[in-house]
């Protein structure tokens, strides 16, 4: 366990030294430790999905099914959606950085209600073991959306089994969504008023409200589809008396939303990172605070646009079409606002800082290919290609995992105490950016050509691109890994990074590196506004000459 | 004594009772909202089936006994009513009332699951239970009359799980009331309760004409 060292030698207290035993950490309600919990549970999770799609590139090299059945290519990325869905993208930044940081960043000891922050732990642990135990049952094979009346009537996978691991991650981000929520609300620090929060906050309360009021409809839709499974109600089923668009109206009502559920986190970080390496407070904070609110209102009301070719009436269409286009302008404000951070800054390429410029430019490619799947009528040709395989991973891995990475390598001195080796973890950013284009770049083209998405073999012609996509994933996996072993070793070995390595703004870097159990020493009182780089520039400068007139937070 | 019942327990991570007490106050209401939108689901299924197959709805619907389901709603509502007045003494942190209450309030749920469970032995009779031993006249009705009732038991059983689960907390609320448990010193788990409470009574005000008192 790293432990900071204090100048004459004696060991500080802080949360990673509260206590060692297995035990400590199972029971613990620190969010700090849970946060630890799932870091290591989300990492292992992401792990196997991983493997996962290296499994399908590598059936990918070759046009023909050679590797695998069809059979077992469905189950293949069938577990690798639902494993890097559900058990990774969702929870990845709020219930690791947000656990961390957002009773720290409002100047709380702890969430509202540890023990429930607790309890997410373990169902989502419950969820994720029975969605293993399914895989390594037989698996499924209805691709992630579960689409009846497949998955309830022909399907002889473990949809069952799996929709129960579903159902209870989907009450895990619940839970966590319940206690981001009270503690944005109730527990801030004297001064901390809405307009002084950190955006990464904004993000989390935006995210927490979808959470709240979306997961619960997917959560009853799935547990209609195992009831028809195992009883044979007709629900969904037109066999039974059903109707399976229904089911579609109902999941991608929770499912457009989740999507963002994915990116708004990752929005959170970007903005703090953006802010502390450009040494600027981010460009019309307003802004970009309400446009996560607009994300998350508008997000729900898009959902058609997933159904476009699969019954849903023409006018029906055109709203959705027109309604996906508004839910871009927000997103798009943002990605504004960063860049205006960043003009005339003083710009620091540390490792973070390249994620955040990865994310920038892969999200933007991402969401402008999300415009053109809203458009009727080129969607009709892009429906389930590669195409739309290319858009989501560019979102979903270019912004959510790029997001992911840079608060990790941001927030680990403050999370271990010790200093991320600063050189390799650049070199693992450039793998990941070079990786990531080459896997999905040629996917665009692909599906343009009109490969569709879910098979395993295809026409020769096409192999050269599939071989690209598949070297690129190869070079990403590498890129992946070696963040595992530098951080692990920077635990041990890594500089002392004490309070503040990065002179950041924001009520985390005011406390000790690792914080100790609640936090601070005393509730912090704030006196200003967020990412107030420039005043304590200004700061330095006039300390120096005239003497500062400002007081220090 | 009384100065004891007063006395609140303050968890570390919050810095006065005010504000413990409305974290959990505003966490159940958000806990609320979640449940509004699990039933929400199952009410716009429901509803889509209800307003393309009226004619069998109605056909079906006939099959449910109104004066039960009506029986049953009074029952409900006034055990909401006993419920705001178990609220109101433990506000007032006299706990024998508040204990009256709560157990009437207790008695009235139970009532409502006995009827619930003579509703369903009745269904059972009728081979209304969907399934291989469904039955239906006239017959060229039977598969959306088994919809009917799939989502008659799936919404009626999903409420009747809440009262039970309702009647859980409160006979273990109770119990620490009786043995003067320090962890119902305060107002704060009755309150919570009492949120929840209305709440199962309120979908179940959704749920009797929806079911039972389809217009032709
Ligand atoms: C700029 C806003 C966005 C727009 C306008 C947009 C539009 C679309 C459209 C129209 C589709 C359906 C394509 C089809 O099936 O034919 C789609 C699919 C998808 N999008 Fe987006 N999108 C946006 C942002 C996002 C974000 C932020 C994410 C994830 C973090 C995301 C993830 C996905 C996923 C996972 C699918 C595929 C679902 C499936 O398996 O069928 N999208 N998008
Ligand atoms: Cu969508």
């Amino acid at each position: 366990m790293s432990v900071a060292v204090a100048k004459h030698g004696e060991v500080k207290h802080n949360y990673l030294n509260a206590g060692d035993t297995v035990l400590s950490w199972l029971l613990t309600t620190d969010h700090k430790r849970i946060a630890v919990l799932y870091l290591v549970s989300v990492t292992l999770f992401f792990a196997v999905g991983g493997l996962l799609a290296l499994l399908i590139r590598l059936e990918l090299l070759t046009p023909q099914g050679d590797l695998m059945t069809s059979e077992n290519y469905n189950r293949v990325f069938t577990m690798h959606g639902v494993v890097m869905i559900f058990l990774f993208l969702i929870p990845a930044i709020p219930a690791v950085l947000g656990n961390f940081l957002v009773p720290l960043m409002v100047g709380a000891r702890d969430l509202a209600f540890p023990r429930l922050n607790l309890a997410s732990w373990y169902v989502y642990m419950a969820g994720g073991l029975i969605a293993t135990w399914a895989m390594v049952n037989g698996g499924v094979d209805t691709g992630w959306t579960f689409y009846p009346p497949y998955s309830s009537s022909y399907s002889t996978s473990q949809v069952t089994l799996t929709i129960i691991g579903a159902f209870l991650i989907g009450f895990s981000s619940i839970f966590t969504g319940i206690n981001f929520i009270v503690t944005i609300h109730k527990m801030r620090a004297p001064g901390l008023t809405w307009f002084r929060l950190p955006l990464f906050i904004w993000a989390h309360y935006a995210t927490s409200v979808i959470i709240v009021l979306g997961t619960p409809v997917v959560a009853i839709t799935l547990l209609l589809v195992a009831v028809e499974r195992v009883f044979r109600l007709g629900i969904f089923d037109p066999a039974l008396g059903g109707d399976p668009i229904l089911f579609q109206h109902l999941f991608w009502f929770y499912s457009h939303p989740a999507v963002y559920i994915m990116i708004l986190p990752a929005m959170g970080v970007i903005s703090e990172v953006v802010a502390c390496f450009s040494r600027k407070r981010v460009f019309g904070y307003h802004f970009v605070a309400f446009s996560s609110v607009a994300i998350a209102v508008i997000g729900f009301l898009v959902w058609g646009h997933h159904m476009f070719t699969t019954g849903q009436s023409v006018y029906a269409g055109m709203v959705f079409s027109l309604l996906s286009f508004l839910v871009a302008v927000p997103s798009a404000v943002k990605v504004f606002n960063w860049t205006a951070t960043m003009y005339k800054g003083h710009i620091e390429f540390r490792a973070p800082m390249l994620y955040v410029m990865g994310f920038l430019g892969l999200f933007v490619i991402g969401g402008l290919t999300g415009l053109f799947l809203a458009s009727l009528a080129t969607d009709i040709h892009l429906q389930d290609t590669y195409f739309v395989v290319a858009h989501f991973h560019y979102i979903m891995v270019g912004g959510t995992i790029f997001g992911y990475l840079a608060g990790l390598h941001f927030w680990w001195p403050k999370m271990t105490g010790r200093m991320y080796p600063e050189g390799i973890a650049k070199l693992a950013a450039l793998i990941i950016f070079a990786g990531f284009n080459l896997t999905f770049l040629p996917q665009f083209v692909l599906g343009y050509l009109g490969m569709p998405r879910r098979y395993h073999w295809y026409p020769e012609e096409w192999q050269m691109l599939h071989v690209m996509s598949s070297a690129g994933a190869a070079l990403l996996g590498i890129g992946y890994i070696l963040p595992v072993f530098y951080l692990l070793w920077s635990l041990r070995n890594g500089a002392l990074a004490g309070p503040n390595p990065w002179g950041a703004t924001g009520l985390e870097w005011k406390t000790d590196s690792p914080p100790i159990t609640h936090n601070f020493e005393e509730t912090p009182i704030v006196t200003e506004e967020p990412y107030a780089y420039e005043n304590h520039h200004q700061q330095e400068e006039v300390a120096s000459g005239t003497g500062a007139s400002t007081a220090e937070a | 004594m009384v100065q004891e019942q007063a006395q609140q327990k303050l968890s570390i991570q919050f810095e006065d009772i005010a504000q413990q007490n409305e974290s959990y106050i505003v966490g159940m209401w958000t806990f609320l909202v979640t449940e509004i939108m699990f039933f929400g689901g199952l009410f716009a299924t429901y509803l889509v089936y209800r307003v393309a197959n009226q004619e069998v709805f109605w056909e079906a619907h006939r099959h449910l006994s109104i004066p039960l389901g009506f029986f049953n709603t009074c029952v409900l509502l006034t055990s909401s009513l006993t419920m705001a007045l178990t609220v109101h003494y433990s506000q007032r942190g006299l706990r024998k009332q508040q204990l009256l209450w709560l157990l009437v309030t207790m008695a009235l749920a139970c009532t409502f699951l006995v009827v619930k469970g003579f509703e369903y032995h009745h269904k059972f009779v009728e081979g209304l239970i969907p399934g291989a031993n469904f039955r239906f006249e006239p017959a060229e009705h039977m598969r959306v009359a088994q919809l009917f009732f799939s989502l008659y038991f799936a919404m009626t059983g999903l409420h009747a799980l809440h009262v039970i689960i309702g009647v859980l907390v409160m006979t273990i609320l109770a119990v620490l009331i009786a043995i003067k448990h320090p962890s119902v010193q305060d107002f704060i788990p009755i309150e919570l309760t009492g949120l929840y409470w209305h709440f199962v009574d309120i979908v179940w005000i959704f749920l009797f004409p929806l079911l039972y008192l389809i217009p032709r």
